[in-house]
């Protein structure tokens, strides 16, 4: 057994006893790493009354399911969740632990990672594995893409943002094994989850919209910020955007776009009052048509896009808007 | 006495950020002379210690690590109101992943020795990795919640935090000591006063260097760092663009033809 490579881990998250998207998306790809590698893919998955959830895991592409259910766990515990995490980790040596870049991934996969004394990378956009069979994690940076590795330690870990791979097809023939785990006795109770409040999003889901509008800082205060927000209404399009305009406070951090936001892939992507950094780009790059409006014609977006308008976006979203509405009053009429 | 620590990292001022890039044929660092400045939500971090200071009977350490002209930024905390300021300031520190930084950070703590919470920003602008506040939570064995928008309660011995989730956030309680990632939905960051710049003339920086702290160099740094950046490659666009050029009123309508003929409309 001395030579078996270590299997490549999956971190499963639920939200109401239903699997998340990038569960799915990290079970096919890990598929990938395990079948190149000569391993099998391995899914942890901790929640309350997620039995047959589990069988999910296997048809996507999980060899084995580590599962735990109970009513302790129905919830994210930062301090079981990540005891159960380690304790398996050691017994059972993964070479590969990758999570999802879900807000409890990100604060699981340091936990996990500094207890393992092992390397993370964070909000990957690729994961591939090099000549000699280590784990090139993909990462944004300066214009450029650097490939973080992690040669020594195990598990090579890794976060990756909801979208950056595809879903596999589901194949409920599959056969795989399901491992119940216990609660271990002597976890220290220092801290609790007492609710989980979920605020109803408004507008359109980001992630299954055809059509997409983002802003950024160009939108300039938070009456431009409107515009672009009822540009998006008028088009019946999702309304993203980037980090500056979730740091001026016009928007949510849940619209962002990005490497540490969501990667998406509409039909027709506009992007309004942006500079095209990097980060937010390759959270895009997959749209079928891509618009830029920008003030500055040497900004770097007009690189990176199929059509580009050079103008004041607070003056030309106006005017596009009502220019789009006597559109649809013509489809009308006629 | 309640004890915050507060760590704060020195950054590439985040609006000239975009100028560093990497050179498509050497694969290296271009670095124009950016100015390093306090990561941005390291001052929510600061605020939320700093309100703390008028509740309780507080104490507030800053703990920073970086090259000398980190030590200016300490001083800048020193200057909102902190009592003491914490430089790891070594070559050997040099090149560390989050890994490496939690682990020499986490060290510093120990050194300062008392501490009922540690606030960190819930990431730095360069690195964007928001794992070095629960690393340091894991290395010194304390709680930690991360993304913190709202202190609920701020008893000596017991917090309620809310902290953000996907659309909402999670109520959660916690047993001190332990660390705080915050948001900067937390608070307002306050501006320099001129009586808090002449106050922190008399406020002494103590830089450690590897020793001392007491580890082996092999455990900071490059050299303690699990991860390694292994290659640089530049990215190409595949798109190539068609400039929509015209009046106003002739761009808006060539743009609507267009989306109509993506058959977006």
């Amino acid at each position: 057994m001395e030579n078996t490579p270590g299997s490549v881990w999956v971190i499963a998250e639920q939200i109401d006893c239903q699997i998340l998207s990038v569960s799915f998306q990290l079970i096919g790809q890990a598929r990938k790493l395990a079948d190149a590698l000569g391993t099998s893919v391995e899914a942890v998955f901790l929640g309350d009354h997620i039995e047959e959830q589990a069988r999910l895991l296997i048809a996507a592409g999980a060899d084995k399911v580590y599962l735990g259910s109970s009513a302790e766990l129905e919830l994210y515990q930062p301090e079981i969740y990540t005891a159960m995490i380690v304790d398996l980790a050691q017994a059972r040596k993964p070479a590969i632990m990758l999570i999802g870049s879900t807000f409890m991934g990100r604060e699981l996969a340091p936990l996990v990672a500094a207890r393992l004394q092992t390397g993370l990378t964070a909000h990957c956009i690729d994961l591939v594995l090099d000549e000699n069979k280590i784990l090139e994690a993909k990462i944004p940076a300066y214009g450029g893409l650097l490939s973080i590795i992690c040669p020594q330690r195990r598990p090579q870990m890794a976060t990756i943002a909801q979208g950056v791979f595809p879903i596999p097809e589901l194949d409920e023939t599959r056969t795989g094994e399901i491992i119940p785990l216990d609660i271990p006795a002597d976890i220290p109770q220092r801290i609790e989850t007492l609710e989980v409040v979920r605020e109803a999003a408004d507008g359109v889901p980001l992630e299954s919209a055809p059509v997409i509008v983002a802003g950024g800082a160009g939108a300039g205060d938070p009456e431009g910020w409107g515009r672009i927000a009822e540009l998006a209404q008028t088009l019946k399009a999702a309304l993203g955007c980037t980090r500056p305009a979730v740091d001026e406070g016009w928007a949510e951090l849940e619209t962002m776009i990005g490497q540490s936001g969501k990667v998406v892939s509409p039909e027709l992507y506009i992007g309004v009052g942006l500079s095209g950094e990097q980060q937010h780009m390759v959270g895009i790059t997959n749209a079928r048509v891509m618009v830029a409006i920008n003030n500055d014609a040497k900004s770097p977006v007009f690189e990176q896009v199929d059509y580009g308008i050079v103008d004041d976006c607070r003056e030309f979203v106006p005017v596009l808007i009502e220019k789009i509405k006597e559109y649809y009053e013509k489809q009308v009429t006629c | 006495m309640f004890n915050i620590v507060v760590c704060v990292k020195a950054v590439p001022d985040p609006k000239e950020a975009c100028n560093i890039k990497i050179d498509p044929h050497t694969k290296t660092l271009l670095r124009c002379d950016v100015p390093l400045v306090i990561n941005p939500l390291d001052k929510n971090a600061i605020e939320a210690a700093l309100q703390l200071k008028e509740q309780l009977d507080a104490h507030i350490s800053v703990l920073s690590m970086g090259p000398p002209e980190a030590g200016n930024i300490v001083k800048e905390c020193l200057a909102l109101g902190a009592d003491q300021g914490f430089l790891l300031c070594d070559p050997a520190f040099g090149g560390a992943d989050a890994y490496a930084t939690a682990f020499s950070l986490a060290k510093g703590i120990e050194k300062i020795g008392s501490y009922d919470v540690v606030v960190c920003g819930m990431a730095s602008s360069d690195g964007s990795t928001e794992w070095v506040g629960p690393e340091i939570a894991a290395l010194l064995n304390m709680p930690v919640v991360t993304m913190v928008r709202e202190i609920v309660e701020s008893d000596r011995d017991r917090w309620k935090v809310k902290a953000s989730l996907e659309n909402g956030y999670r109520l959660m309680q916690v047993k001190l000591p332990a660390v705080f990632t915050v948001t900067r939905d937390l608070n307002t960051p306050r501006t320099l006063s001129f009586s808090g710049i002449i106050k922190a003339r008399k406020k002494e920086i103590t830089q450690w260097t590897v020793s001392d702290l007491g580890v082996p160099e092999e455990a900071v740094g490059l050299k303690g760092s699990p991860t390694i950046v292994s290659q640089l490659s530049a990215t190409e666009s595949k798109r190539e663009v068609e400039m929509i050029a015209g009046t106003r009123d002739e761009k808006v309508a060539q743009l609507v033809q267009k989306l109509a003929d993506v058959g977006v409309l």
